[in-house]
């Protein structure tokens, strides 16, 4: 009887203990399963990151090859005359010699030496002007003058633009590729670091194109951003956090700033173009400008960033220097802000380092001219690199292209410096109460 | 640049009244009257103080609406030739007297006649203008550098309280940065209504908001000046909603996993490796992503669709092979899972906050309790949390209907009011950009629709972002 009466209950046990089992299993599936949800995000995150680099590098490292060519120039006294420097072709005598290299020579229609200039950089025939007007006896002389190719030469060198296409697809016909060919052959081409990409400024041409006038612009908008912000920033922060009574009007400002750090870009630069523009007649596409709009842009940035390193500092400093005599202003200028400037600093980095790649505001300012010098003062027109990159990436040579993405990374690594920089601050400042 | 040398002439000419303030007080120290109220040195700031801060204040003025000043008295005598022009063309008068006056490039206009005598009268008076103006401001300022200071150092005695004048100044600059914020809102808020009511001025709000049609390249013409239908902004709207939500589709269930997995399952060790990356991530400036996506993403989604198009055409499913070999570059999937992409980072941090802000005793309760890791997160924390992830994700909304450099590089420019992600849609920041680049004059309804857009995406942003914050406050409270 009593064997009977456990059995029922023994089974229903072990029935139970099979659900439970069962559930549990299913339950511990669901929990790797869950798991692997958060890693899969997690990888997912970051091999778009690691694309994204790895795209940009592979687009942009062919940028910092340069092929160059060097020429010996006959400067042929016929075509160029010492009163009218000039006037002379020097592209024409470049190109001429390229062919007596390539072992052709140039036919009536001057067909040939039109086709060989596509190869060649304008840059040799600026340079041998130069040396003609410098020194006019060089005038029935051979000189050699080294410049680069032009840039669909220099694709067809790096491999990027291939024979094998068809040749109505392509910009340079089967002639000038085997030209280029011969020029390979023949040592004339030499390859080297593309210091160029760093001294000059924007150009048409591609191969021609720096970013120097870029990184200046950008250099002489973040000084002006950062001379507004950064001071403007900080003194807003510690009137609120230190001086400020509690009362409506002070939560205004504070709502108020911690919605304009949310405002889209693009509204600050239509602010810019409303107020400094028209309104204020200030001269367009100018660093000044940008730099303004880009201030207005940072300060909540500034202000959020500096309140919280001085809400960090303990109120005993303060009580301290209060307790010796100190003033309110004392207290706070000699020892608070002290105490909190490497947190406001590393604020102030980042903040930067965000305005370092904002493009919207400066496009609506009008800095999408093309500039092609370095800027020569704050008033002047000036670009700078994110909007370089956004011109770059409009324009339609291939050429562009690859420098586009030479400039990105040009960005990308100021960017990587300036946050650096934030991060040792913290690092080596830090303190902990 | 004279504004500049007369600025670094008054730097050191302050620096010279601070020592100046200084000694007075040193020098006519009596030790029988004990410690005097104030250290030298804040006499010597508050002499400076006046002897910059005014002469300064004028000069930045001055540097700042001499242009408009000098116009406007330039304006206030009209020749009876340039009257007889109308309000536009004067202008570019007066801005061409102004121009030939300072030696700078004049506009294309031809003058002749009286206007061309005219043209040369106003250009001598611009300069004397500019001249006087220029000679009065120095000299006030001088004045006034000169005048506070002496006036300032006369105060200098031994029980002057200079500390606390000092103080008063700084309080006073301190206020005066803090309300530059203030200002900046103001700034905006006028600026966009005022351009956005001169353009509703020329087409109702009503044909704006809800006119299905937007080509305001129609609208140069001055017959179709005013053809409401070409200011239509829905389509607008529903092309930003449309990549918004494709940005949205991506970025939320990849950033909250993220952030799921960073804050209650990784390791420290991941932690602090994946974390710096996502930074990285979320440095990254827009018109990078604006590249990738135009031209990695863009090319690689339309060959992918296209040879799927390929394979299908011929089949059961030959229209939509058919219309896959022919979708764009340019369609919304690619600015808008681009804009997804920058977007996770911004999610994962704002939900990783969240979540951590969630108390540890909810989850040991749960826990203990015998529940999976799992269960509690999504029984427990999320719901815990959940307010603070619905606001986290309206910030990220409003930062994707605020985003300008992606779809300004990959979205289209064709205004179509769609749900397809396949197809090339615009946006609300594409259209401004393209209506403000570029010469334009700056008065014709085509510029001032870019105001009237702007002042839409500021007023969504903002309500969006006011929500958020509101959302986020509260939830606070709750823990707190």
């Amino acid at each position: 009887m009593t064997d009977a009466a456990i059995s029922p209950t023994a089974a229903r046990a072990a029935t139970l203990r099979a659900s439970v089992e069962a559930r549990l299993k299913a339950r511990h599936a669901q929990e790797r399963r869950f798991k692997f949800y958060g890693q899969l995000a997690i990888v997912v995150a970051l091999s778009f990151l690691a694309l994204l680099m790895v795209r940009i590098v592979a687009q942009g490292y062919s940028t910092f090859v340069d092929y160059r060519i060097t020429a010996q120039v006959f400067i042929d006294p016929a075509r160029v005359s010492a009163s009218d420097i000039g006037g002379a072709n020097f592209d024409m005598l470049v190109a001429n010699a390229i062919l007596a290299k390539v072992g052709e020579r140039d036919d009536d229609l001057g067909e040939a030496s039109s086709k060989v200039m596509e190869l060649i950089s304008n840059d040799l025939g600026f340079q041998l002007m130069a040396k003609v007007r410098a020194d006019p006896t060089l005038i029935g002389k051979t000189i050699s003058v080294t410049g680069p190719m032009r840039a669909d030469a220099a694709l067809y060198y790096k491999g990027e633009l291939k024979r094998a296409l068809a040749e109505e697809d392509r910009k340079l016909d089967n002639r000038q590729l085997d030209w280029l060919d011969k020029l390979k052959s023949s040592g004339a081409i030499v390859t080297s670091f593309n210091t160029g990409f760093f001294t000059r400024s924007d150009s048409t041409e591609p191969e021609q194109a720096g970013v120097l006038g870029a990184v200046v612009g950008s250099t002489m908008m973040l000084i002006v951003t950062a001379l507004l912000a950064v001071p403007i920033g900080v003194m807003a922060a510690v009137y609120l956090e230190e001086f400020a009574p509690k009362n409506r009007w002070t939560d205004m400002i504070e709502v108020n700033i911690n919605n304009l750090a949310a405002v889209p870009s693009i509204v600050y630069g239509l602010l810019g173009l409303a107020v400094f523009i028209n309104w204020l007649a200030a001269p367009r596409s100018s660093p000044l400008v940008g730099g303004l709009v880009l201030a207005l842009m940072a300060l909540p940035t500034v202000i959020i960033a500096t309140r919280s390193a001085l809400k960090a500092v303990p109120p005993s400093i303060r009580e301290a220097a209060l307790g010796v005599g100190a003033s309110k202003t004392q207290t706070v200028f000699h020892h608070v802000l002290p105490l909190a400037m490497p947190g406001v600093m590393t604020g102030a980095i980042l903040s930067m380092a965000h305005a370092l790649g904002e493009t919207a505001p400066l496009l609506m300012i009008g800095m999408v001219s093309f500039v092609p010098g370095v800027p020569e003062g704050f008033t002047q027109a000036a670009t700078v690199l994110p909007v370089q990159v956004f011109i770059w990436e409009n324009a339609s040579e291939r050429a562009f292209h690859e420098r586009t993405a030479a400039a990105i990374m040009v960005l990308l690594a100021f960017m990587i410096l300036m946050n650096l920089a934030a991060i040792i601050l913290r690092r080596r400042f830090e303190r902990r109460w | 640049m004279l504004t500049w040398i007369a600025l670094a002439a008054l730097i050191a000419f302050s620096l010279f009244t601070f020592r100046s303030g200084r000694e007075r007080l040193v020098r006519g120290l009596d030790p029988a009257q004990g410690r005097p109220h104030s250290r030298p040195g804040y006499h010597g700031a508050y002499v400076a103080l006046w002897a910059f801060a005014p002469a300064a204040l004028l000069l930045i003025v001055a540097g700042a609406f001499g242009g408009r000043i000098e116009a406007a008295m330039l304006r206030a005598e009209v020749p009876a030739a340039v009257a007889a022009l109308d309000p536009l063309q004067q202008g570019v008068f007066f801005d061409d007297a102004r121009a030939q006056a300072h030696g700078l490039p004049l506009s294309q206009t031809v003058y002749e006649g009286g206007l061309k005598a005219a043209l040369a009268d106003k250009a001598v008076e611009a300069r004397t203008l500019e001249q006087g103006m220029r000679l009065g401001v120095l000299a006030l300022a001088a004045l006034m550098a000169g005048g506070g200071f002496a006036l300032a150092r006369r105060r200098v005695a031994h029980q002057f309280r200079a500390r606390n004048r000092v103080e008063g100044w700084i309080a006073g600059v301190l206020i005066l940065s803090s309300v530059v914020a203030v200002l900046t809102t103001v700034g905006i808020i006028a600026s966009l209504a005022w351009e956005s009511w001169r353009f509703f001025q020329v087409v109702s709000p009503i044909h704006f908001l809800f006119g299905r049609e937007w080509d305001p390249q129609i609208a140069m013409r001055a017959d179709q000046f005013a053809s409401e239908g070409a200011f239509g902004a829905l389509p607008l709207f529903a092309g930003t909603f449309l990549i918004m939500l494709i940005a949205m589709a991506v970025a939320a269930p990849v950033g909250l996993f993220a952030a799921i997995y960073l804050s209650e399952y990784a390791r420290p060790l991941t932690r602090s490796v994946v974390k710096p990356l996502l930074e990285i991530l979320a440095g990254v400036p827009t018109v990078v992503y604006g590249f990738f996506a135009a031209l990695t993403v863009g090319p690689l989604f339309r060959a992918g669709f296209n040879a799927l198009g390929a394979q299908l055409a011929g089949g059961p499913l030959n229209d939509l092979g058919v219309y896959l070999m022919q979708v764009q570059n340019q369609m919304a999937l690619v600015a808008g899972g681009v804009m997804g992409i920058m977007l996770i980072p911004f999610v994962c941090s704002l939900s990783d906050d969240i979540i951590n802000a969630v108390p540890q005793h909810l989850r040991d309760g749960s826990l203990a309790m015998g529940a999976t890791r799992s269960e509690t997160i999504k029984k427990v924390v999320l719901p815990a949390a959940l307010p603070g992830v619905v606001a986290a994700m309206l910030l990220a909304v409003s930062r994707a209907v605020g985003e300008t450099m992606i779809v300004t590089m990959a979205a289209g420019l064709q205004a179509k009011t769609t749900l397809n992600p396949l197809d090339t849609v615009t946006t609300v920041t594409v259209q401004i950009v393209t209506l403000l680049t570029g010469d334009q004059e700056f008065d014709s309804p085509k510029t001032l629709s870019a105001f009237g857009l702007g002042l839409t995406l500021f007023v969504v942003t903002l309500a969006l972002n006011i929500i958020a914050l509101r959302i986020v406050q509260k939830y606070r409270e709750q823990y707190d």
